[in-house]
């Protein structure tokens, strides 16, 4: 467990460090999220003793968003008066994102796989 | 009585009782979920929140009390975002394979996030510096953050927005490709890590693991594209 998280936060560390260092626009968890696939690449062997932490990690992923969640809880008076309104943009938005990121998920897919057959 | 004034005003200054109570109220929320067979609508985040909002305000604590303690797990964000590269890794041969949906979805998806928000809520009349703070909703949080600053929004209000959308993509996605009857979970995974950034992606993993790939990959590379193009969508639709 500890080496796995010793990793984890190494990558975290080193992304954020070069993120802030070139001035990069980029999160630096997503550049440490690339250079451990990169080490991974290396080492392969190293994915089996990543994995118990991992998804242990993974599996509860949820439970990580719980203090933003109660933030939420005690600042809904930032959506004021237009509460109402913005649920109504966030849902429909979000339905609209999912509908046109899985419709052209699968259409390509038809079409690229389609080509490869 | 004294005792307890005691006890409570030491509670209160360290960060130990706000972590225990966070990860005890998960506990709680996830037994539920799963006696519940994870039904969308028994989300843990959701329920997490239910348990713990009530305890803040009957003992009148601060949030900023209760971030003393929770701040610990809200950390462990950054770690388990470079966690999903073992996802990524595993399905490496699959996503090789799937390179073109990936990205042309992505681009879609991101777009559509994006200014269906920014239109929609021109549509309602709402102010430049609300629809400002909406454009980013989409994105992992502490990126929404940013471009909403950037852009000249209000952060704080897209923190709200960012975590809503989360739960909503959650909530929705299983009844919406039960519905739609697609039973890729590519492509699943992928508009719910799109469209509800991480607590879309803890849904996934919930359900599938390559769904929770998939959702991790559309999560990762939607911060990238989100941080470009909300400036441009903003200059020409605002």
């Amino acid at each position: 467990m500890l080496p796995t998280l010793g990793l984890l936060l190494a990558c975290q560390l080193i992304g954020e460090v070069t993120v802030r260092g070139l001035g990069l626009s980029i999160p630096g968890p997503v550049l440490g999220l690339a250079l451990l696939i990169a080490i991974l690449r290396i080492r392969p062997a190293l994915a089996k003793d990543l994995r118990p932490t991992i998804t242990v990690i993974l599996a509860n992923l949820s439970l990580l968003f719980v203090p933003a969640g109660v933030g939420v809880i005690g600042n809904l008076d930032v959506l004021s008066e237009d509460w109402f309104a913005l649920l109504v943009v966030l849902v429909l938005s979000t339905l609209l994102a999912m509908l046109a990121s899985v419709g052209t998920f699968l259409a390509v897919r038809r079409l690229t796989e389609g080509r490869a057959r | 009585m004294t005792g307890v004034a005691n006890l409570w005003s030491y509670l209160s200054t360290t960060p130990l009782l706000w972590l225990t109570a966070t990860i005890l109220a998960y506990l709680a929320a996830d037994a539920i979920a799963r006696r519940l067979h994870n039904h969308p609508l028994a989300n843990p985040v959701i329920l997490s929140v239910l348990i713990i909002a009530p305890v803040l305000w009957l003992t009148k604590t601060e949030y900023a009390t209760y971030f003393e303690g929770a701040q610990f797990i809200h950390f462990l964000l950054g770690p388990a975002t470079i966690a999903l590269a073992l996802p990524l890794w595993d399905n490496r041969e699959t996503i090789g394979t799937s390179v073109a949906p990936i990205l042309l979805a992505l681009v879609a998806g991101s777009v559509t996030a994006a200014g269906s928000a920014i239109l929609l809520a021109q549509a309602f009349g709402l102010s430049t510096e609300v629809i400002l703070s909406l454009a980013p909703k989409s994105t992992t949080a502490p990126v929404a953050l940013g471009i909403s600053e950037a852009v000249g929004g209000l952060p704080a209000l897209t923190a709200v927005l960012v975590i809503l959308t989360g739960i909503i993509g959650a909530v929705i996605v299983t009844p919406l490709m039960t519905v739609l009857r697609i039973k890729d979970w590519r492509a699943r995974g992928f508009s719910v890590g799109l469209a509800s950034h991480g607590i879309g992606t803890a849904r996934a993993f919930q359900v599938n693991p390559t769904a929770g790939a998939y959702a991790g990959i559309a999560m990762a590379l939607n911060a990238l594209l989100t941080s470009m193009i909300v400036p441009v969508l903003v200059r020409w639709l605002i």
